[in-house]
């Protein structure tokens, strides 16, 4: 059932609900009335009705902290007087202080605030009803994505619409930076933690009980964001555990029947945060969240960010997920209030669980014509087009491009009664930051120096990295469109590449260099754990459908109309492939017996720079600090380099065979190895 | 099986053999030569008194009668002969059943394959002169406990493989005949006590080739000696419950061993599937009540050679036989504790906002090791279904009170009607002692918002334990089918369980194409120190499924159960029903020392009805 909607073997056959605009109300009615109107959700129907006062009491007395404490005072010989009010102000510094009134005062700036910047926020309702339904039947936990600061202003402004109960939110403490900001958003039902508290039993003891019992109660759905932080990339990030483990926990323990898990998916035609991301990840360091920060970011109210798109997908039942998996009887024989690490296949479970909400989330994400076309651009500018592309060519090749992505099953908003030179037109002028059109003629906007992302910037004698920095923030701008479109060609682009790389047509040749890629990039995209041989099996059947490649018992011949298609795929991953390869040569050629972790980026980045200015590289992208922190995990994960635990921080031993043979074997000079081949 | 659960003795204690008070208060009467126990010259003949395909006495069974009116029939009962107003809306209401669809039970008896029979055992049995039978009846009778499968299938006319005879032991010597007799012959023997069974016991293996002969004990049912020293009595173990205490009560004593089904159960059953009474908190299970047990099996007689009242002489051998279930042998004698009787009894009962708050006071009850003689607590579907049983006032004074009462709980009180539950009590010992005790409990239920709802609550109560399987037939007969299991459970996972289960079985009703929401309930019925007995019933309208038997989703219950730290079983043992789990319940080890002992006391498996392993 649930756990079926998560997985579809056919992308095609996935049916969508249809949206509607919830600004045009706004728009036509009163936003006064609107903030005040009488508002009576739906609650869980175990509710028992508390007050985010008694909420905290009843944290504060339960089994688990008392447990806790306990053990605190005994390891560190502390009061426990002392400790518990440790924990009374960890509770105070997390909790949230919900309140209706502040809800309507966001309700009525927000729409101000929406309708100035958004042509519309789409909603489906029908995700709607299913959630409603939720809420009644068992606690919810939703799980939106994150691409925006707005994202859970957002999910709290629309579900207070659709008088939804409003969730509580699991929000980073750098918010809390934000003096009068933060408390405005405690008081909508954020709650704080910390962004890192890995040894303290004390902090996560009162962390995990508070959520735990907000969602037990069916207090409020608890809402957090999978992936952890914002993707500055718009790819989805690999999937953080913590929470997960958290709110399936009463499930495991038999606490509450079933946990629903909401995953919505968010998408912004235009995402507000996007010059700064791209300057973010070149390693212009990012302003520190401050109120006056905030404020002069005002200037983004004069611009037109299109619409945003928000899908509430199917409620996925913990239970179902959960069915022939884990064996609950193993909290039988200890006390459940005793913190206990999860278990082998309690850790898989959640792992494999939360892979598979983020691919709901991805699968649900609208797509705009624009993502096309950047991808298309992209592609463009690399092959060295200094004149750019033909408009009409452009409309050509989005218009193939597409069908090729309905095929696999993508989510696209294109405007069905437009002419697609229409659609074409308007997409780019929607962005035009980031293009530039001339004599018939599209290209990227890279000619000018900082462009509309960074217009209060003085206009000096720009040196050669400058520049390469000011082009990189439109290339990385464009590439975060690129990357919404990722997830639908991601499979099949890993066997592109595989063809491309392998020495043979041979089945299993190419199915050993696909789940080398696979692996390889496996912190880069969402891939789900063990679904290697799933995973290539949809990618053949993609290919095969659209008549891209034949697939016989043993080889895999590209035909003659595929070629077109295999090219595109392996031009979507090549970026990735030099860039996972340029690290390993960093690696390899410069990285010295001291090269701490902190050091890495600023290394590996001035390295990039030098071989991009020298034209050894060709593509600019590759300066994302996304992709090089992605680089390194998976070498670390492989074991071609270790972290040595220093005094401060990490230094990194590279495995300097290792690492060179992973970049030939990503270079197609070297077969895959043996070592990492599952068999098919 | 405790499901149908006769709080007989209100019947008993109250009303045909004793001086009682009738439920309208003040009239006594005083009934003689009421039923229970069968004319002991005609063995093979109990199915006359029993229905034959549903629960217990012929005479006594729900009806709606021309009226639509609900009543019950018969005399033995207090609730016999009385109009019950509410349950007709009850049932309609909760199953969305309608009284214009019947399911009448089909009336073939004849379809019972022929017997197998070992002639040489059938000679050599004559020859001892011990009564026996080939007779479809009698051995259809004998072929099946209380399941609902069991049951379905009988109504239905279906019968599977079914004992080839019955003989009827008169005493020790007899079973030792017998059973010597089926070891030379290899013929599979399957006692048989009560046929109250509802874990598949008693089913005929339909793989099993040999002559299977059902052992009734029914016939050894005398009490040989009281010792009034040692407050102990032997008995032989076909006797069943209510002969048991009566023919004890005569001289004053009594075992206080009272399993819900003690109507019909026997003492060999009790000791076979390890019974609890619904006072042990004073008598205690079975395992505190026995002294000493004899049982023949193929190897021989297995007892003790004293009466001790404790030993320290390796694993206590009584705890191979208790729970054996007819594996290993036939119990054929018993040592009882027994008790003098208790001067006083009286029932109460208290009213929660909610179940929460109940459990929370049972909880504190069995802290403080105060539980009266009985204890427990029903959810609000629990405590409706109750109301839908009381019978038809006939004073309009008394329909006041209770319009009084109501409005007390609910308006001036403020609990909510579809929330709130109810606890039922049973004191027992001096008068003195039970009202001071009956204080301390009623203090302690003040704590969790209980407020004391009267005598006649609890008593009835107690009597919705034995009605209940009587109107499972009634069910039956308009398309609802019902079922109910057991576990036993720690205190801090109780609530969890009872919401789960409950919970679970909706689901799976659904999942299942069930059209009305099923009714899932459960009550609290038993308090220890480290956690309590809960049991579940649910039942559901199967108009409309071409298989109701097997939506009826005990698996998946039994499952949840697991999942949620409940155990197998807590009084009704495993027999058929449940042994796929009794491998993850005993451990790899615990299971091989169980099969060690059988393949040792039973290598020819002549007790071959394969439970519990």
């Amino acid at each position: 059932m649930a756990s079926k909607a998560v997985y579809s073997r056919d992308p095609m056959l996935k049916k969508r609900d249809d949206f509607e605009d919830i600004l045009e109300e706004r728009r036509n009615s009163s936003d006064l009335r609107y903030a005040l109107r009488c508002y009576a959700p739906v609650v869980y129907k175990g509710l028992c009705p508390s007050k985010a006062g008694t909420l905290k009491s009843m944290v504060l007395q339960s089994d688990q902290l008392h447990y806790v404490i306990h053990q605190v005072c005994r390891e560190t010989g502390r009061a426990v007087d002392d400790v518990q009010e440790e924990v009374s102000s960890i509770l105070e510094e997390m909790a949230h202080r919900l309140q209706l009134s502040t809800v309507r005062f966001f309700a009525f700036t927000l729409s101000k605030v929406f309708k100035t910047l958004f042509r519309s926020i789409c909603v489906n309702e029908e995700g709607i009803q299913r959630l409603q339904q939720a809420i009644q039947e068992h606690p919810v936990v939703l799980l939106p994505s994150h691409r925006s600061y707005m994202d859970f202003l957002l999910m709290s402004y629309l579900l207070y619409t659709y008088d939804l109960a409003l969730p509580v939110i699991a929000a980073g403490m750098d918010f809390m930076g934000m003096k009068f900001v933060g408390e405005m958003l405690r008081m909508s039902g954020a709650f704080f933690i910390r962004r890192s508290f890995g040894g303290d039993k004390l902090y996560w003891a009162v962390f995990s009980e508070y959520v735990k019992t907000m969602l037990k109660n069916g207090f409020a759905p608890v809402e957090f964001f999978l992936e952890g932080t914002r993707s500055r990339t718009s790819k989805s990030l690999t999937p953080k555990l913590g929470l997960l483990n958290i709110v399936m926990d009463p499930f495991f323990k038999g606490e509450v029947f079933d946990v629903s898990l909401v995953p919505v998916s968010i998408s912004y035609e235009r995402i507000l945060e996007e010059s700064l991301y791209a300057r973010e990840l070149l390693g212009v360091p990012k302003p520190k969240e401050s109120t006056s920060g905030l404020i002069k970011a005002r200037k983004v109210l004069s611009e037109d960010y299109g619409s945003i798109h928000v899908y509430f997908g199917q409620p996925v039942s913990v239970r179902s997920l959960a069915e022939g998996r884990v064996n609950r009887c193993q909290f039988n024989l200890i006390p459940r209030h005793i913190p206990k690490k999860p278990s082998e296949d309690i850790h898989s479970f959640v792992n494999d669980s939360a892979y598979r909400l983020v691919r709901a989330q991805e699968e649900n994400m609208v797509l705009k014509p624009w993502v096309l076309l950047a991808s298309l651009l992209l592609q463009n500018q690399v092959s060295g087009q200094k004149r750019g592309i033909a408009l009409d060519e452009l409309t050509e090749q989005a218009v193939w491009l597409r069908d090729l992505s309905r095929q696999y099953g993508a989510f696209l908003h294109w405007p069905e009664h437009t002419p697609p030179s229409e659609v074409v037109s308007s997409s780019l002028s929607l962005h035009r930051g980031l293009v530039r059109i001339s004599e018939g003629r599209v290209q990227l906007a890279l000619g000018q120096t900082g462009g509309p992302a960074a217009p209060g910037e003085p206009r000096s004698a720009v040196t050669p990295e400058e520049e390469l920095l000011s082009q990189a923030v439109i290339i990385l701008s464009c590439a975060s469109y690129r990357n919404q479109a990722l997830h639908v060609f991601l499979r099949p682009a890993l066997l592109a590449s595989a063809i491309h790389t392998a020495s043979s047509n041979k089945k299993q040749e190419v199915f050993n260099s696909f789940s080398f890629l696979r692996n390889m990039f496996s912190n880069e995209f969402i891939l789900c754990p063990g679904a290697t041989v799933q995973d290539f099996e949809e990618a053949c059947y993609l290919l095969v459908k659209t008549g891209a490649l034949q697939v016989t018992q043993q080889d895999v011949l590209v035909t003659e109309r595929g070629h077109r298609t295999l090219v595109f795929l392996t031009s979507m991953l090549d970026p990735f492939l030099q860039g996972y390869q340029v690290v390993c040569r960093f690696l390899c050629e410069e990285a010295t017996e001291a090269l701490t972790e902190k050091q890495f980026i600023p290394a590996v980045r001035k390295f990039i720079i030098k071989h991009l200015l020298a034209g050894r590289l060709r593509y600019t992208e590759v300066l994302s600090s996304d992709l090089q922190k992605n680089s390194l995990a998976a070498l670390l994960r492989l074991g071609a380099v270790r972290k040595i635990k220093g005094a401060e921080q990490g230094t990194l031993k590279v495995n300097t065979v290792m690492v060179n043979s992973l970049e030939d074997t990503l270079g197609g000079k070297l077969p895959t190895q043996k070592a990492v081949i599952a068999r098919l | 099986m405790l499901y149908i659960s006769t709080k007989y003795q209100i019947i008993r204690k109250d009303f045909p053999f004793y001086l009682g008070k009738t439920a309208h208060g003040g009239l006594w009467v005083q009934i003689k030569n009421l039923p229970g126990h069968l004319p002991k010259e005609s063995p093979s003949h109990v199915q006359e008194i029993m229905k034959w395909n549903g629960w217990g006495y012929s005479d006594s069974r729900f009806l709606f009668n021309k009226k639509g009116q609900a009543e019950f029939t018969g005399k033995r009962y207090r609730l016999s002969g009385m109009i019950i107003p509410g349950l007709k809306d009850w049932f309609e209401c909760t199953f969305g059943a309608s009284l214009q669809h019947k399911t009448p039970p089909l009336l073939n008896s004849s379809a019972v394959q022929p017997p197998t029979l070992n002639e040489a055992f059938v000679e050599e049995l004559k020859s001892t002169g011990i009564p026996f039978s080939q007779d479809a009846e009698d051995r259809v009778f004998r072929a099946h406990g209380h399941c609902l499968h069991e049951i379905f299938a009988l109504r239905e006319g279906k019968f599977g493989r079914v004992p080839d005879m019955v003989v009827w032991p008169n005493c020790h010597n007899d079973v030792v005949k017998i059973v010597e007799l089926a070891s030379k012959h290899n013929v599979c023997l399957i006692p048989y006590g009560g046929g109250t069974s509802v874990s598949s016991a008693l089913e005929c293996p339909p793989e099993e080739t040999r002559s299977i002969v059902s052992l009734d004990t029914s016939q050894m049912n005398r009490i040989l000696w009281v010792d009034e020293k040692n407050l102990t009595a032997h008995v032989e173990a076909g006797i069943v419950g209510q002969d048991l205490e009566r023919l004890l009560n005569e001289s004053g004593y009594c075992t206080g061993h009272e399993p819900d089904s003690m109507e019909f159960s026997s003492l060999g059953g009790w000791v076979a599937t390890r019974a609890s009474g619904m006072k042990k908190n004073i008598y205690g299970n079975i395992e505190d009540l026995v002294v000493h047990i004899k049982m023949v099996t193929p190897q021989g007689v297995i007892e003790k050679s004293c009466q001790g009242p404790r030993m320290s002489t390796g694993p206590d051998i009584h705890h191979f036989i208790m729970g054996s279930e007819g594996t290993l042998g036939v119990v054929t004698e018993v040592t009882m504790k027994i008790r003098p009787m208790p001067e006083y009894q009286k029932y109460g009962s208290v009213v929660f906002p909610n179940f929460e708050q109940g459990v929370a006071c049972l909880r504190e009850v069995a802290r403080q090791r105060c539980a009266p003689a009985s204890i427990r607590l029903m959810d609000n579907e629990q405590f409706k279904f109750g109301h839908a049983l009381k019978p038809q006032v006939s004073s309009i004074f008394t329909s006041f009170l209770d319009g009084l009462k109501k409005f007390y709980i609910t308006k001036f009180k403020g609990f909510d009607p579809n929330r709130l539950c109810v606890a039922t009590l049973l004191f027992e010992g001096d008068r003195e002692k039970v009202l001071q005790h009956e204080k301390q409990v009623y203090d302690i239920a003040a704590k969790f918002g209980g407020l004391a709802a009267g005598e006649d609550n609890g008593q009835r109560g107690y009597m919705l334990t034995f009605v209940i399987a009587y109107l499972r037939d009634l069910g039956m007969d308009y398309y609802v089918i019902g079922e109910s299991f057991e576990t036993s459970v720690p205190w801090d996972r109780v609530l969890d369980i009872c919401r789960n289960v409950k919970a679970r079985i909706v689901r799976e009703c659904k999942e299942r194409g069930v059209q009305f929401p099923p009714l899932s309930t459960c009550r609290v019925t038993q308090t220890y120190d480290a956690g309590a007995c809960v049991y579940f019933y649910f039942a559901f309208n199967y108009r409309g499924l071409s298989d109701p038997v097997q939506c009826q989703n005990l698996h998946a219950a039994r499952e949840e159960i697991l999942a949620n730290g409940g155990s197998l079983s807590h009084h009704h043992g495993v027999g058929k029903l449940r042994k796929e789990w009794m491998r993850e319940t005993v451990s790899n080890v615990g299971m091989g020392m169980l099969k060690s002992v059988k393949d040792y006391v039973d290598p020819n498996n002549i007790f071959g009805n394969r439970n519990l392993l």
